[in-house]
């Protein structure tokens, strides 16, 4: 997966995750926290999903990398960069 | 005028009123709904279909889920914590209490519940199998679904009630317990006000339709309408539903103070076990449950207007039931006998609270909402002022007398007076 890609199944994720809020106006560079509604168990959502859909696995100590859809998408891109999007 | 029962020796600070009720049926979001489809003979079980076991009969709710529940907080929540959520909310509407200004913290929450924690469990090794029943992929939701309390807890969250609150597991007798334990945190001062009743998810898992199908106890029937027929000589079994009943709950001082509108009195209760079996009733502990709630109120068994039945449409427990009633109102000449599950199926927790909102009204309006589908009335069932198919009207009704009786021998009675 491209940087661009990671970043559509993150969106896709969140979509699940934050049905009542609005991800288009997202700004990247911004904690997820800033702009959305979101919680430790909203964070572990993120995680499990990563799990399930692609089998990746974040440890705990790496969770600090999922602040801003910048930092989870530079964190991801060497783990998923050799899955095909579906 | 009403007769006299213990209540009227209590001061108005130890007697408990209804003030409030909001409910899901599967034939009413609400009370007036509910109780029109009562008397217009309206039934709420339809065709429904759940993974493993199939095509099947059920008692749905279709209330609206969005009217006080976020798109999130439906996806992490349950559905009897959605469903309880629903219920509270209409209860406290309904009650006119000024909700922005109430003390959350003297509110305590109630809630009767057959089981809990079983869809969500299903749900969940649904999904692994997906995975090989790799554990990793069991969501970290499982616990706070799964707990006891999730029911209650997840309204205490959607109101910000920071008063007491928990569930009263008491299979199906849950939805008077619920009540019943409501009245008492409210007589020894432990809140203001009570939401108390019961709600039921149970149409979401596969293994309560297995489970009685397997116990030969599952309604079947080619007209989903016809499936719930307690006292009926055809009757095969029991239509499970979903649904939820939560009264707002008030010491009569506290009503008469602010002006509320009395829906009824709670004048007596009582709960006994069976300790004879799992599953099937035992008739002479049902009478002495009626008896000691009977004694409690101070009422003699012909002073009670309707009783309203527990009898599920299974062939014994139907028969048991009689049997109890019999040997309590056997003698009396004006008590009517109803049952509600014939139009909604058996709401599980949910159901002792239900069936009591459907007879209310008649404090109001003197009719009696019959149970229907009594085509062939089966003798052992043949209980004087049993109301079959059609409704009656009475020249008043001022005691209601609530059964809601569960497995494990667990018997309740809930008795009401008009106020």
């Amino acid at each position: 997966m491209s940087p661009a890609e990671i970043r559509e199944e993150i969106i896709d994720i969140l979509g699940d995750i934050a049905p009542d809020e609005n991800l288009d106006d997202l700004v990247d560079e911004k904690n997820f926290r800033e702009q959305l509604e979101l919680d430790s168990m909203d964070f572990l959502d993120i995680v499990m999903e990563l799990r399930k859909r692609h089998r990746v696995q974040i440890p705990e100590e790496d969770y600090g990398n999922l602040a801003s859809m910048h930092t989870t998408v530079t964190y991801l891109e060497p783990k998923m960069r050799e899955i095909v999007k579906a | 005028m009403i007769a006299l029962s213990r209540v009227d020796t209590l001061p108005d600070s130890q007697r408990i009123v209804i003030t409030g009720i909001g409910l899901t049926s599967p034939n009413g979001n609400d009370w007036a709904t509910f109780r029109q489809s009562l008397l217009e003979k309206r039934s709420g079980v339809r065709p429904y279909n759940i993974r493993y076991f199939g095509d099947t009969l059920a008692g749905v709710c279709d209330f609206d889920t969005s009217r006080y529940q976020t798109k999130k907080d439906l996806r992490r929540g349950t559905r009897a914590g959605s469903v309880g959520i629903y219920a509270a909310n209409e209860s406290i509407k309904h009650s006119g209490l000024d909700w922005a200004n109430v003390d959350r913290s003297r509110v305590g929450i109630y809630i009767g519940v057959t089981e809990h924690g079983n869809v969500e469990t299903e749900n969940e090794i649904f999904l692994i199998k997906g995975f090989d029943y790799d554990t990793s992929c069991w969501s970290h939701h499982h616990n706070p679904r799964t707990v006891a309390n999730n029911p209650a807890g997840e309204i205490a969250l959607n109101l910000g009630v920071t008063g007491p609150h928990y569930t009263i597991g008491a299979a199906c007798a849950a939805g008077n317990a619920g009540l019943i334990q409501g009245a008492q945190m409210l007589r020894l001062d432990e809140c203001d006000i009570a939401l108390a009743g019961g709600t039921s998810e149970s149409i979401h898992t596969f293994g309560i339709f297995a489970s009685f199908n397997s116990q030969n106890a599952l309604a079947k029937h080619s007209d989903p309408a016809q499936a719930s027929r307690p006292f009926d000589r055809d009757r095969n079994g029991i239509v499970v539903a979903e649904g939820g009943c939560i009264y707002t709950l008030e010491r009569l001082s506290d009503a008469k103070a602010r002006g509320a509108e009395i829906y009824g009195e709670l004048a007596g209760y009582a709960i006994n076990t069976d300790a004879t079996d799992f599953v099937l009733p035992n008739p002479e502990r049902q009478a002495q449950c009626v008896n000691l709630a009977l004694k409690r109120a101070g009422l003699e068994a012909e002073q009670i207007d309707i009783v309203s039945t527990h009898a599920t449409g299974t062939s014994s427990g139907d028969t048991q039931e009689c049997d109890a009633l019999r040997r309590v109102f056997g003698n009396c000449k004006t008590v009517r006998i109803n049952n509600t599950k014939s139009f909604i199926g058996h709401a599980m927790g949910a159901a002792g609270a239900l069936e009591l909102a459907g007879n209310l009204p008649s404090f109001r309006d003197g009719i009696v909402h019959p149970t229907i589908n009594v085509d062939n009335l089966d003798p052992s069932c043949d209980l004087p002022g049993l109301v079959a198919n059609e409704v009656q009207e009475t020249s008043g009704v001022d005691y209601i007398l609530n059964n809601s009786f569960g497995m494990l021998g667990i018997n309740s009675v809930v008795i009401i007076r008009r106020v």
